[in-house]
């Protein structure tokens, strides 16, 4: 366990209760089993505290019947969850050949230096940023594509990054 | 019109017709534009009947593998009593494809659509579309399509008045290119690891839950609605010269071309008319080195396989590669191809779930000798010992995902060995940091 997961130890109130544990209640008709809830349940909780910690696939597994390892088995399995804290907006930025044909590593050079990030997978020392390198975001004719938080954004160039980032506080 | 370029005139457009129209979003727009007409139609037909006509249309699978769509859904048991499942692979992840994106992006209801009347065909009250965890954009417009397709009474207890129960429910994946391997997609489904299952059982005797199920991509899906109202005759007509590849195709092309973009062709359409004529050609003073013609799982073509090419899937084949999902990796001659090889390695290696052995370790082994070859540490013997690799990886696992991984470095030094043996015989680093 990282040391970012130490801290949060103890300290984790639930998250399925009141409206997100009716939303996931919701779910339930939708499929034949309470594990195929899962992912949608991962989902909600990395939505309402932007990672999902140890205590947060505790909560889950109980919820849904199942067990910490099989959450944690799944949760390390995709790269969307994250199982550290972030920054406050998450860059995912898209380098895979496609991508990196049309200049990729430019894009990410620049989101490094004007994030103050300086290495991928990094978060700034403002907590506002974090820039990870994402493989395929299946909008290859819009090189580069990436994603800030939600924001699915295309055909970003070095000169473009600055003045996106704005946007995000 | 292949969005976000003007309509050229060697397109057929089809499933793309309506790319760029804001207006056919929405269930109104839709149904203004024709929309709905071709699942009411399908709703007084019997299910074999709607199975006929797909098979009689030729159609075949736009995701990959480019197999017959009406036999798959013949698959399907009849009357077991046992629940059906469609499901709609929306998890497009395949390096240079991006048509499945703008097909929920523009025309939300032709999917809807064409999922309404496969479930019927097929005799499933559900259908699942598993939409990548990356596709935010098209999340949210599939999930106002439905939502509006509920309220107009298209989807529901009785769908369009039929008394027949459809339902459609959006699955969001969480960034894993595997799961877009059918039954990996449906682990992910079912709430496990988007591990591939070993085949058979084939999902049409025990899929999703164990219950029979077929799985289309979103592309085919968005085709049958048209197969329906013009006809399977009108379909079986869009060929230019084979029979066995019917129908138009969208093809993502990107890269190094003029005009990147999604193209609809009618299949048999030549791919020098695709690059150089419908994307332009390549930049001013450079000339074409490579493709990869379908997206990275397919072996690599050069100038000389491309210019004699037909695009359709037995064309694509008989010039050493695959049609595949139609996306197009177009590389002009400032491209360092070990490096671009190298890149596409390093992608199957993090993607790979290291259930088998061979994918395991043979797509890390394989990243690992072309690092050591870019930083002109290769040995001389490293070319064979790549290929021994590949060949292990080759047809020995429970998907395809090592094979694609010794795809394109098999083709790659059978078509450009020399640009390998110069890392090997000058000792020239690549340019690039982090390799």
């Amino acid at each position: 366990m990282s040391a970012a997961h130490a801290t949060e130890a103890g300290t984790h109130p639930p998250v399925f209760t009141g409206d997100t544990l009716a939303r996931l209640e919701a779910l339930y008709d939708s499929y034949p089993t309470r594990q195929a809830c899962l992912l949608p349940a991962l989902w909600m909780i990395q939505e309402a505290r932007g990672w999902i910690s140890p205590e947060a696939i505790a909560e889950v597994a109980t919820v849904l019947g199942l067990t910490p390892a099989h959450v944690r088995g799944v949760v390390t399995f995709y790269t969307m969850y994250h199982q550290h804290p972030m920054g406050r907006h998450v860059i995912q930025v898209c380098t895979t050949s496609p991508c990196h044909l049309n200049g990729s590593a430019d894009v990410v050079g620049a989101l490094l230096k004007e994030t103050g990030c300086g290495e991928l997978g990094a978060t700034s020392p403002d907590g506002r940023f974090t820039v990870v390198e994402v493989e395929c975001l299946g909008a290859c004719g819009f090189a580069t594509p990436m994603l800030i938080d939600d924001d699915f954004i295309e055909s970003v160039t070095p000169e473009r990054v600055a003045g996106l980032l704005q946007r995000y506080e | 019109m292949g969005f976000p370029h003007p309509i050229h005139p060697g397109e057929n457009p089809v499933l793309s017709t309506h790319f760029g129209d804001p207006g056919a979003h929405s269930h109104a727009g839709w149904v203004e534009r024709g929309g709905y007409t071709a699942l009411r139609q399908a709703l007084a037909m019997a299910p074999s009947e709607v199975v006929e006509v797909v098979k009689a249309s030729g159609l075949r699978g736009r995701g990959g593998a480019g197999f017959p769509t009406g036999l798959k859904w013949s698959f399907m048991p009849k009357e077991d009593g046992r629940p059906h499942f469609l499901v709609c692979n929306a998890d497009e992840s395949e390096p240079g494809t991006f048509k499945d994106r703008e097909i929920m992006r523009w025309t939300p209801h032709a999917l809807i659509e064409g999922c309404a009347i496969a479930s019927h065909a097929i005799g499933a009250e559900r259908c699942y579309i598993y939409i990548r965890g990356e596709f935010t954009e098209p999340w949210r417009i599939m999930t106002e399509a439905v939502e509006e397709a509920y309220a107009a009474g298209v989807l529901g207890a009785s769908a369009l008045g039929s008394g027949r129960r459809i339902d459609i429910v959006l699955h969001r994946g969480a960034g894993a290119y595997i799961c877009g391997e059918e039954t990996a997609l449906m682990n992910s489904i079912e709430g496990k690891r988007g591990n591939p299952r070993i085949k058979p059982p084939f999902p049409a005797q025990a899929g999703l839950f164990g219950l029979p199920t077929t799985i289309n991509n979103v592309e085919t899906l968005a085709a049958v609605p048209h197969i329906l109202t013009r006809g399977a005759d009108w379909y079986r007509g869009l060929s230019l010269g084979n029979s066995k590849s019917t129908g138009t195709k969208l093809i993502s092309v990107c890269g190094h071309v003029m005009r990147q973009g999604n193209y609809e062709i009618t299949l048999g359409t030549p791919m020098r008319d695709l690059i150089f004529d419908m994307c332009g050609g390549m930049r001013p003073g450079r000339t074409l080195k490579a493709v990869i013609p379908g997206g990275s799982s397919v072996p690599i073509l050069n100038a000389t396989e491309v210019e004699g090419c037909v695009t359709d899937y037995e064309g694509v084949v008989a010039a050493g590669s695959m049609l595949g999902s139609g996306g197009m990796i177009v590389m002009d001659d400032s491209t360092d191809i070990v490096y671009e090889i190298y890149r596409l390695t390093r992608f199957y290696a993090h993607e790979s779930c290291a259930q088998c052995t061979q994918c395991r370790e043979g797509t890390g082994w394989t990243v690992r000798i072309l690092e050591r070859i870019l930083r002109g540490e290769g040995k001389a013997s490293d070319l064979d010992l790549l290929l021994d690799l590949a060949e292990n990886m080759t047809g020995k696992t429970i998907c395809v995902l090592s094979d694609s991984c010794a795809a394109p470095v098999v083709s790659g030094i059978q078509k450009f060995r020399a640009d390998f043996e110069a890392y090997l015989t000058a000792g020239r680093p690549h340019a690039l940091a982090g390799v």
